[in-house]
């Protein structure tokens, strides 16, 4: 089939599945695996349509376990690739992320999370917070993990996850949920082919004679091998600290900052509204990469506000990490709903006047 | 003229051909993993494609067959060599790929990605070590463990009706419109060595013509899962498991249309 020619920037109204899809060609995406679950089918979909007429190739594995699989491959081989899944099958593909961030492969990995746990509900949720920041699979390692709040930022953290992932040579996730898959909303799409892609020399492409044998590998026997691999990784996520990103609204002078990630902090900007109309004064601060986390904003915060509440669609995920970084210096109490209920800003305003008595 | 003592066909530990690092295998003696790793290797110089080779190891013995293969590898997760081999040859399908997995491995705990590796025709060399027991972990039963073996996991034999039978996933593969080439063949004589590293050169003859998948089951030994000296473990291969596992062409192209056709019935 003729490929048509690269696609200019555009403004279209899309769902925040298709527009990751389209995202991820305009990226440069070579390869995508995937398996079909719901809310985030569209994705293949949108691809297994597109990628045939412009550039790329998409395949339909036989699982999650393949997918993730074939994603170790392609992205050993030095190609720039992804996958999409939800809770369920993420959960599924989390051996191979322990073993793609050991080998230290760059690759995409998106997941439109829904209710848990087991099968659970295909309704939108964070229950996944933990697996995304915290490794998820075995050993100690992270990937750099964005939580877009937007259909425009789930194109924009396509593009971006893929610049992280190959800097750091980790994988990056895109931690969205099936609210944020479905809905539509309008979009700038960046111009195709504006991020450039070069075949790493490390890639396993054939050993050309005059350079050494490339291996890809997460085996490293000798204990002492072993143990400065974690330290590389480790130093690796250290240095990652300098690409943190977070939203702060209304913070100065707030009687209480709400800390919401996703499309949970977008309900959070409603409740502060209504909240200022009843004369307490609210604001909102917004993790945009999750891993890193954005400690030192909350905790600078905590200098001078000293309420805080976490709202998330899960049992209290990030709350965890917002104490950590607030370190007792301010009260950080929790409100969430679970198995794919979404909080209402008057159930988050009826809990910001409870904290205000 | 000159007179070798043996002819020079048969030796199968001549110099190290470059395709080999020259690092001492880790193997116990006797295994049959050296040889096969050596078989391999000699036929991607002798092709002359060493740049165009990548290869994948999985978990089991072989995980470290990077260590002696010199040619770009990637190590599996135990069971995911062909997706990995897969997501390899799809974005450099000009490249010669290879996988070279376990019994455990390709037909127990991959078995999915296997089937459907081939069922897709994923143009790929699978190379398959049947030794019937898991080698790395110390002797456990494996899925082409035969009735009635005794091993670490099967301590009063294979039971069949408890345990189920040995699993011949290479008859299963060849009925795959997938696959193109199909064949067993052993390293316990120099005469199946020979025949072994004709099928290595055809299969990545085949591999240039993008027609499906070539998949080569090696029926291998272990003597220290089989707590056997290497010469008994030779015996047992003859007396026990080619009556299971006989050799030979189980799927070939017909020479004249290109087609490949079930050539052997078991």
């Amino acid at each position: 089939m003729e490929k048509k020619e690269l696609k200019g920037k555009e403004v279209r109204l899309m769902k925040g599945n298709e527009a990751m899809a389209e995202a991820a060609i305009r990226a440069g995406l070579d390869a995508y695996f995937g398996y079909p679950i719901t809310p985030q089918s569209e994705v293949m979909e949108y691809l297994t349509e597109q990628i045939p007429l412009r550039r790329g190739l998409v395949l339909q594995a036989e699982s999650e376990v393949a997918s993730i699989n074939m994603v170790y491959g392609a992205a050993g081989a030095g190609a720039r690739v992804m996958t999409s899944s939800s809770s369920p099958g993420m959960s599924l593909m989390q051996e191979g992320i322990s073993y793609i961030a050991s080998a230290q492969l760059p690759c995409l990995l998106v997941n439109v999370m829904r209710g848990g746990p087991g099968l659970g509900t295909i309704q939108p949720s964070q229950g996944d917070y933990f697996q995304a920041v915290k490794g998820g699979g075995h050993g100690d390692y992270r990937m750099f993990v964005l939580a877009p709040s937007t259909v425009q930022e789930m194109v924009d953290f396509v593009f971006e996850g893929f610049k992280m992932a190959e800097k750091y040579r980790v994988p990056a996730m895109l931690l969205a949920d099936g609210a944020l898959g479905q809905m539509m909303e309008k979009v700038e799409l960046p111009a195709e082919g504006s991020l450039p892609h070069v075949i790493p020399d490390w890639a396993t492409t054939g050993k050309k004679e005059g350079r050494t044998q490339n291996v890809i590998t997460s085996l490293f026997i000798q204990p002492e091998k072993m143990e400065q691999i974690n330290h590389t990784l480790q130093a690796k996520y250290k240095a990652m600290e300098v690409e943190v990103k977070s939203e702060s609204i209304d913070t100065e002078g707030a009687d209480v900052v709400l800390v919401a990630f996703g499309l949970v902090a977008r309900i959070c900007m409603k409740a502060a509204q209504l909240a200022a109309e009843k004369g307490i004064k609210v604001g909102v601060i917004r993790p945009v990469t999750l891993f890193p986390f954005p400690t030192k904003v909350l905790a600078d915060t905590s200098d001078k506000v000293k309420k805080f509440l976490v709202v998330e669609m899960n049992a209290g995920q990030m709350v965890e990490d917002v104490k950590l970084a607030i370190n007792g210096k301010a009260d950080v109490q929790f409100y969430g709903r679970m198995g794919g209920m979404i909080p209402t800003p008057e159930e988050i305003l009826e809990k910001l006047e409870s904290m205000m008595k | 003229m000159e007179q070798f003592l043996i002819n020079p066909d048969c030796m199968v530990y001549d110099n190290h051909p470059v395709t080999l690092t020259g690092e001492p295998f880790h193997y116990c003696p006797g295994c049959g993993h050296g040889v096969i790793h050596k078989v391999l290797m000699e036929v991607v110089r002798d092709l002359g494609i060493q740049e165009e080779v990548i290869g994948v190891a999985p978990v089991g013995c072989s995980v470290f067959a990077y260590h002696y293969m010199n040619v770009d590898m990637q190590e599996a997760a135990h069971g995911r060599a062909s997706a990995v081999a897969t997501g390899i040859k799809r974005v450099r399908p000009e490249k010669f790929v290879f996988s070279y997995q376990g019994d455990g491995d390709l037909a127990a705990i991959g078995t999915a990605e296997t089937m459907h590796t081939v069922n897709r025709g994923e143009n790929i060399l699978m190379v398959f070590v049947n030794n019937a027991i898991y080698g790395m972990t110390g002797g456990q039963m494996a899925p082409t463990s035969l009735v009635g073996m005794k091993t670490s996991t099967s301590p009063y034999g294979r039971d069949a009706a408890s345990m189920g039978n040995p699993l011949k996933i290479t008859e299963l593969i060849a009925q795959l419109p997938g696959a193109y080439y199909v064949a067993r063949h052993a390293v316990h004589t120099a005469n199946a060595v020979r025949k072994l590293t004709k099928a290595f050169k055809n299969a990545f003859e085949y591999q240039k013509l993008n027609r499906g998948t070539c998949f080569i089951e090696v029926v291998s030994n272990c003597p220290s899962g089989w707590k056997m000296s290497p010469v008994q473990s030779i015996d047992w291969i003859e007396e026990n498991m080619l009556p299971l596992y006989p050799l030979g062409d189980i799927k070939v192209p017909d020479p004249k249309t290109g087609e490949p056709v079930l050539v052997h019935k078991n």
